[in-house]
C-alpha cells in the first residue's frame, strides 16, 4: 500500500499540484488521499504527503492534528458522526447519540467489536432541521430515528455504505 | 418570490440547458457587455450586503481590490459552519449554476484571474457535484480561457476543508487554502489588500447566498434588487429555522419580514402547542440571543431592526427555543462549541472558552456557586474585543446574553447570595 506510485491516484494528485499556486497547497486534499489510502492518517502516509510536497513531515502532520476530519488513529470502517449541537440537542440528539453508542456497544471513538463501527459526536453538520442526523463516512443521513437506524446499521454491516473518502 | 432557492420550483434546475432556459448567464452576458468598474457600481447601487454575517456593502468591497495589481483572486466562502446555519448548502444543491455564474460576475468585475471555493468538509457530496458543473461551464466557455468570447479567462476550482469552524473566518480561510493552520491572520493587511489576500494577493471573499445573488442584480438591475425589503437591509435573505417550531427549515424573504411572519405563518408556530416560544439566537450560536417577546416578534428582521433589539440578523440561523429550554444549559452547549471551535491562537479565545466550559459545567451539575455566575460573566466580559478574530466575541455573547435575559435560569443552578463587589 502506498500513495506515491500507486496509479489509483496519480491522476487526482497531479490535478491538485496544478490547482494551486503553491505546492504546500495541495497538503489538504493530498491527506484526504492518504487516508483513503491507509483508512486513517498514519506516518507512512504523512511521510509521503511531505515528500510530493517538498515538506518535512512535522509540517504535515501539524496540518493532519488541526483539523478533525483527519484522523490520526484507525477508526472503524464506517465513521458515524452524530451532531449533537445545539439545534439538534433541542429535537433529541444527546439522547440519540447515547442510544446509538449503547446500541453498538462502543464508547466515544472507540472501535465497535466487529471492527464496523466508530461513532463520534461532532458540531453542527448544517442539517439543523433534518434533526436527528450523522453523516456516515462524510454523507448526509437525516431524519433519524432509533427504527431506521437499526434498518441503516443492518445495511451498513453487509457493506452497503460508501468508503470513507471515495 | 424566491430567488436564490428557485430550484425549488424549477425540476433539473442543476442542469445546464434548464439553467440557461430560466434566464441563467444572462447576468454574466449583461456584466462582460460592461467594463469592470461599471458592474462594481451596479451592484453598490443595489445595496446587496455580504449574507456571511457581518452585513458589509458587497460592491464597496469589490471597489476596495486595486486595479492595477497583475494578479487578483475570488475566494468563495462555502464553510458554512455557523450553529443552525444551513441555507449555503441548499443553494449550493439546488442552485449550484446561479452560485457560479455570481462568482464570475465577481471575478470580472475585480478582473481576478481564478476563482477558490472554499467547502467545508463536510460537504464532500456538493464538491463533486460543483466539480462537475465547473467541468460543464469550461466546456461551454462560460469557465476558463476567453469567457463567452470576451477575451477574459477565469478558473474555478473547488477545496475541501476537513472540520474547522474558524475556517469560516476569512483570513483564516485564506491560511488553510495555502496549506497553513486555519488561524487567522494580523490585519492589516485586509484580503482585499496587496499582501492580505490569497498568496498575498488583492482577494475578494465572499459568502455563498451573497454571491448568488449577484446574477439577478445584473440580469433585473440594481432597482429591482433595492425594491425588495428595507431601506438599509435590500433584498432576500434566507432564514435557517431550527429548534421548537412545526417545520423547520429554509425560508427565503424579504428582509422587510417580521419574526413574527418567519415563525408564526411560515414555520408553523411553536412545535407543541402547550409550549409556548421563550427565547431564540437570530444568528446561531455567535449572535445575543434575545427572549421571544411581543416587541422582538414584530421586528422586522433587517440589519438595521435588529440593531434596534439588542441582537444581530447576522447569518440568520434562527434557533428557537420553548419554554422547556433550560438557558444554563443553552449557554453551556454553545461555549462547548466554542471551546472546541477556538484555533487557539489568541490567549484569551483559548483559556476563555475552556474556563467557561469547566465553569458552566460546574454550575449545571448543582456545584456551583453564585460568584461562579458572576465569575463567567466577568471572563466572558474579558474575551471581548481582546482577539484576532470574533469568535472570542462569538464566545463571549452567549454567556453575557443568557445571563443578562435570563438570571433565573443562573440562579435555579446555584445556593445562597453572591459575595459583595468583585
Amino acid at each position: 500500500m502506498a500513495i506515491i506510485g500507486n496509479p489509483k491516484y496519480q491522476e487526482r494528485i497531479k490535478y491538485h499540484l496544478a490547482k494551486y499556486e503553491t505546492k504546500r497547497s495541495a497538503v489538504m486534499p493530498l491527506l484526504y488521499i492518504a487516508q483513503e489510502e491507509y483508512g486513517w492518517v498514519n506516518p507512512e502516509g504523512i511521510d509521503e504527503v511531505a515528500q510530493i510536497l517538498d515538506l518535512d513531515p512535522t509540517q504535515v502532520k501539524s496540518i493532519a492534528g488541526f483539523y478533525t476530519m483527519y484522523s490520526e488513529k484507525p477508526k472503524g470502517k464506517y465513521w458515524l458522526h452524530v451532531c449533537t449541537d445545539l439545534p439538534c440537542a433541542l429535537k433529541g440528539a444527546d439522547e440519540f447519540y447515547a442510544w446509538l453508542k449503547n446500541e453498538l456497544g462502543v464508547d466515544e471513538s472507540g472501535i465497535s467489536d466487529d471492527g464496523m463501527f466508530t461513532v463520534e459526536h461532532v458540531m453542527c453538520l448544517a442539517a439543523c432541521d433534518k434533526a436527528p442526523m450523522l453523516q456516515c463516512n462524510f454523507r448526509y443521513v437525516e431524519d433519524l430515528d432509533q427504527g431506521k437506524m437499526r434498518d441503516l446499521l443492518a445495511k451498513w454491516r453487509e457493506g452497503a455504505a460508501q468508503p470513507i473518502t471515495g | 418570490m424566491h430567488i436564490l432557492l428557485r430550484g425549488r420550483e424549477i425540476e433539473n434546475f442543476n442542469q445546464l440547458d434548464v439553467y440557461e432556459k430560466h434566464e441563467g448567464f444572462v447576468g454574466l452576458k449583461a456584466s462582460l457587455a460592461m467594463k469592470p468598474a461599471e458592474v462594481i457600481d451596479q451592484v453598490k447601487a443595489s445595496g446587496l450586503r455580504g449574507r456571511g454575517g457581518a452585513g458589509f456593502p458587497t460592491g464597496v468591497k469589490w471597489s476596495f481590490i486595486p486595479q492595477h495589481e497583475p494578479v487578483k483572486y475570488v475566494a468563495v466562502n462555502a464553510d458554512e459552519s455557523e450553529t443552525g446555519t444551513f441555507k449555503d448548502r441548499e443553494i449550493m444543491e439546488s442552485n449550484s449554476y446561479e452560485l457560479l455564474e455570481g462568482s464570475l460576475i465577481c471575478a470580472y468585475a475585480i478582473q481576478a484571474k481564478a476563482i477558490y471555493i472554499y467547502l467545508r468538509g463536510e460537504f464532500w457530496d456538493i464538491g463533486s457535484q460543483l466539480d462537475a458543473a465547473i467541468e460543464t461551464l469550461r466546456a461551454k466557455g462560460y469557465a476558463g480561457k476567453d469567457i463567452l468570447g470576451s477575451g477574459y479567462d477565469c478558473e474555478i476550482y473547488t477545496h475541501l476543508g476537513a472540520g474547522a469552524y474558524i475556517c469560516g473566518e476569512e483570513s483564516a480561510m485564506l491560511n488553510s487554502l495555502e496549506g497553513y493552520l486555519g488561524q487567522p491572520r494580523v490585519r492589516p493587511p485586509f484580503p482585499a489588500q496587496k499582501g492580505g489576500g490569497l498568496y498575498k494577493e488583492a482577494t475578494v471573499v465572499n459568502n455563498v447566498e451573497t454571491l448568488t445573488n449577484v446574477p439577478f442584480i445584473m440580469r433585473e438591475g440594481a432597482d429591482a434588487f433595492k425594491a425588495i425589503g428595507t431601506e438599509q437591509s435590500a433584498g432576500n435573505k434566507i432564514y435557517c429555522v431550527s429548534g421548537h417550531v412545526k417545520r423547520p427549515g429554509n425560508y427565503e424573504l424579504p428582509m422587510s419580514t417580521t419574526f413574527r411572519e418567519l415563525l408564526y405563518d411560515h414555520a408553523g408556530g411553536p412545535l407543541h402547542d402547550d409550549r409556548p416560544f421563550k427565547a431564540m439566537l437570530p444568528s446561531g450560536g455567535s449572535g445575543p440571543i434575545v427572549p421571544l417577546t411581543d416587541e422582538v416578534l414584530d421586528t422586522r428582521m433587517s440589519y438595521e431592526d435588529c440593531a434596534g433589539i439588542g441582537t444581530i440578523i447576522g447569518s440568520a440561523s434562527i434557533i428557537v427555543m420553548d419554554v422547556t429550554v433550560d438557558m444554563t444549559w443553552v449557554a453551556s452547549k454553545v461555549t462547548k462549541f466554542f471551546e472546541h471551535e477556538s484555533c487557539g491562537k489568541c490567549t484569551p479565545c483559548r483559556e476563555g472558552t475552556y474556563w467557561l466550559d469547566k465553569v458552566i459545567d460546574r454550575i449545571l451539575d448543582g456545584r456551583g456557586t453564585p460568584d461562579d455566575v458572576k465569575r463567567i460573566a466577568d471572563v466572558a466580559e474579558n474575551m471581548q474585543g481582546t482577539t484576532l478574530c470574533a469568535l472570542g466575541d462569538f464566545a463571549a455573547n452567549p454567556i453575557i446574553h443568557t445571563i443578562r435575559h435570563f438570571p433565573d435560569d443562573f440562579a435555579q443552578h446555584v445556593q445562597g447570595e453572591a459575595a459583595a463587589g468583585d
